[in-house]
């Protein structure tokens, strides 16, 4: 790794601002920022934004247990086609990541990924919301990200231990899969198109009941709560007023919650299934709000992979869930950016400073500056593609998306100083 | 007609359609040897996903009146969700050779989907709390055989669990349709949230409708599903919402009482009210088989048909002769 690489002509985009520079990476870290660089090898950035690499805190990638869908390589390797250079990987596993060899497991195979893996530990033994799990054990091993994803921590009393506990785990955040099974037992958000469907439906206040009872039980600890994938205009105003109390709350949404509604649901196709629910339009709009303000700190995409067989059965019988990763960047420039819902930057924030931020990774998000490690995407902004759901790196092809004509793509991803995607194209 | 999905794809001209063509169906049905040659070398496969042996014996018998083949693919969910995807098994259905296939299962939208999945025509038989058409088709011809063609203005009300009775919301949609008014009675846990998609008025008290109805549906009481919250118990249900002796007496004499089968007496019925002069429950059971002949042959037939045994009659269109 001591070839000199120069990502030449781009327009720099971090925290810090925004100038027209080339990048020289040297030994994996950025050693030089200016105009007119040579290097060994160039890396093409005209026309394009030169970014800290992009950070997804939220994906599934199936191994071990659910390898038929997706693989540590296979999810890796999508997220650095799609600009990432670090992502979380869920514990809902088969084993679980709810005990430190799991953890270990996933932690070494995602070791030689084509971007930085980090795993989330459960909060609860088997994810089953009762007894904790080794979250010290599990942080020792570099966990910061605790959650029963998949699974909402349904008790008030575990949810507050968990709190209380991971106080003694400096930088740890407990995220918060926030739905109310009792309430949530349906397929579908609940409304106009659930009752014209006849599929059962899944109430926004089952998500919002959560929330409100989380912001409270942050407030009540004072320990930090993550918000998974929030989905509903009246959880984004619970958060919203919460940190204007100084209530240490941070939230993620989904791309697909900014794009697509639950109208989608009429073609019974379960593609359009997920949790929580694809909601009104509505709610659309108050998730590109909070994204807009920064109620919402992240956009994290939910990434879970399913075998097609899985999704060849009716909607209320077919597992919840959809790819994200290599259409997450694409979306937010689509849907986001260029209808003026937020500046590019700001939607890079989401995207990587923000998420980053919140699994405390220094090595990601930025800002690009001489020492810092070279984890960077070069972002084609204007270029139109088209999503075709058998050409995604991922083992899985359930992609809500195929046929969608979408504007922005990664050009070239560097993780470490490693140019793992060049040109669209992933390289080992 | 391709397929038939819901009642939304048929409109009202289509139910007429129908309907018409299951009054000469229905003359059939009564003759000495009740059979046509309409579909003869075509195959009609009942692919059912949850126990019916009620609607599967009336579509199998209307299949075989029209003289097709059937055949018969019953499955418990529990040993699919074990194995094949919905979409292998019915395209293995399919490799057999069959023109239609008439869907039964719990899930909303199956039929759609195996739509999608298989070149044979789709008749969906009851799918999850969504749709049954059949069931809503032969639910107003039965009406209208007894009140003649027009429903308009109509008053009928639907009693029961109607959130999660896909029989209610076709019967809604038909009875809408053709202009009836359709009022939906129940305690609260049983209507639907909304009245989305719903082409009806709801109540929770039906004393306050019933002297003034020209139909009255009872919805079948799903005892196993009584664990879920929606009703304190039978004896209670009994008392607000089963139709009682008592209650039947402050009907209107020419009040229809329907049901879609099969009932539990002395639950949402009383059994001397099932049995009663208004009753048309029985009726219900013969016009289904004229229906689903109907269906099928809107679905299936060519149009030009051969002189059946026994006699003739003209039919829909008036061009065809059986």
């Amino acid at each position: 790794m001591s070839d000199l690489l120069v990502i030449k002509g781009g327009r720099v985009v971090d925290a810090t601002g925004t100038r027209d520079a080339d990048v020289l990476v040297e030994g994996g870290h950025v050693t030089k920022i200016g105009t007119g660089l040579r290097g060994d090898r160039v890396l093409d950035a005209s026309g394009a934004i030169v970014a800290p690499g992009l950070v997804d805190l939220h994906v599934h990638l199936r191994e071990p247990g659910g390898e038929e869908a997706e693989t540590i390589e296979s999810g890796a390797r999508a997220a650095a086609l799609g600009g990432f250079t670090a992502i979380v990987a869920m514990p809902n596993t088969e084993p679980p990541q709810d005990d430190p060899a799991v953890v270990s497991s996933v932690l070494a195979k995602g070791a030689t990924s084509l971007c930085d893996v980090h795993v989330a530990g459960a909060i609860t033994i088997g994810r089953a919301g009762e007894a904790l799990a080794p979250m010290g054990e599990m942080y020792a091993l570099g966990v910061r990200i605790f959650t029963d994803d998949g699974a909402c921590v349904a008790s008030a009393g575990v949810m507050r231990a968990a709190l209380e506990y991971s106080r003694s785990l400096p930088g740890a955040v407990i995220a918060q899969h926030a739905e109310d099974e009792t309430l949530a037992t349906g397929h579908m958000n609940e409304g106009e198109w659930s009752s014209r469907l006849g599929i059962p439906g899944r109430p926004a206040a089952a998500e919002e009941l959560i929330v409100a009872r989380d912001c409270l039980l942050a407030e009540l600890t004072g320990t930090p709560v993550h918000f998974l994938h929030l989905s509903t205009a009246g959880s984004i105003d619970l958060v919203r007023g919460a940190k204007a109390r100084g209530v240490r709350v941070t939230a993620e949404a989904a791309p697909h919650h900014f794009t697509l509604t639950d109208a989608a649901c009429q073609s019974f196709d379960p593609l359009f299934k997920v949790n929580p629910p694809l909601r009104t339009a509505a709610d659309v709009a108050a998730v590109k709000a909070g994204l807009a303000d920064g109620t919402i700190d992240a956009i994290a995409t939910d990434h879970a992979p399913h075998p097609t067989e899985a999704k060849e059965r009716t909607f209320e019988e077919a597992p919840p869930g959809m790819l994200g990763v290599e259409t997450a960047l694409a979306l937010a420039m689509t849907e986001l950016v260029e209808p003026g819902v937020m500046a590019l930057e700001e939607a890079l924030a989401r995207l990587s400073w923000g998420p980053a931020a919140i699994a405390g990774l220094t090595d990601h998000g930025g800002p690009i500056a001489v020492g810092a490690v070279a984890n960077l995407c070069v972002i084609d902004p204007s270029l139109e593609w088209t999503v075709d759901a058998t050409k995604l790196a991922s083992r899985a092809t359930n992609t809500p998306y195929d046929g969608r004509r979408l504007t922005g793509r990664v050009r070239h991803t560097i993780l470490r100083g490693e140019a793992v995607v060049t040109d669209g194209e992933a390289r080992r | 007609m391709r397929h038939l999905l819901s009642i939304d794809d048929l409109g009202r001209a289509g139910i007429d359609e129908v309907c018409d063509l299951a009054e000469s169906f229905l003359q059939v049905t009564q003759r000495e040897i009740p059979k046509v040659p309409a579909l003869r070398g075509k195959t009609v496969a009942s692919v059912f996903y949850e126990d019916s042996t009620r609607t599967r014996l009336s579509f199998e018998t209307a299949a075989k009146r029209l003289s097709a083949d059937t055949m018969t693919f019953s499955v418990s969910t529990s040993s699919v969700k074990k194995g094949e995807s919905l979409r292998d098994t019915v395209q293995t259905i399919e490799a057999m050779g069959v023109d239609a296939m008439v869907v039964r299962h719990p899930s909303a939208g199956a039929p759609h989907r195996v739509s999608m999945w298989v070149d044979a025509a789709v008749v969906n038989a009851g799918d999850g709390r969504h749709e049954h058409p059949t069931q809503a088709l032969l639910d107003v011809f039965t009406i209208r055989r007894h009140r003649g063609r027009e429903l308009d203005g109509a008053r009928v009300a639907i009693v029961g669990d109607v959130r999660r009775s896909r029989v209610a919301r076709s019967g809604a949609k038909a009875l809408a349709a053709l202009g009836a008014h359709v009022t939906l009675v129940g305690p609260p846990t049983m209507l639907p949230e909304s009245l989305d998609g719903w082409p009806a008025t709801s109540v929770c008290d039906l004393d306050a409708v019933l002297g003034d109805l020209d139909v009255i549906y009872l919805l079948r009481i799903q005892h196993e599903r009584r664990d879920a919250m929606h009703f304190p118990s039978l004896r209670e249900y009994t008392t607000r919402y089963g139709l009682t002796i008592e209650r039947a007496a402050r009907l209107a004499p020419d009040t229809l009482v329907m049901h879609p089968g099969p009932m539990n007496r002395g639950v949402e019925i009383a059994p001397e009210v099932a049995e009663g002069p208004a009753s048309v429950i029985t009726e219900q059971v013969a016009n289904g088989v004229a229906i689903r002949m109907a269906v099928l042959y809107s679905i299936l037939g060519s149009g030009t048909l051969m002189s059946g045994a026994g006699g003739s009659g003209s039919l829909g269109t008036g061009a065809v002769v059986v």
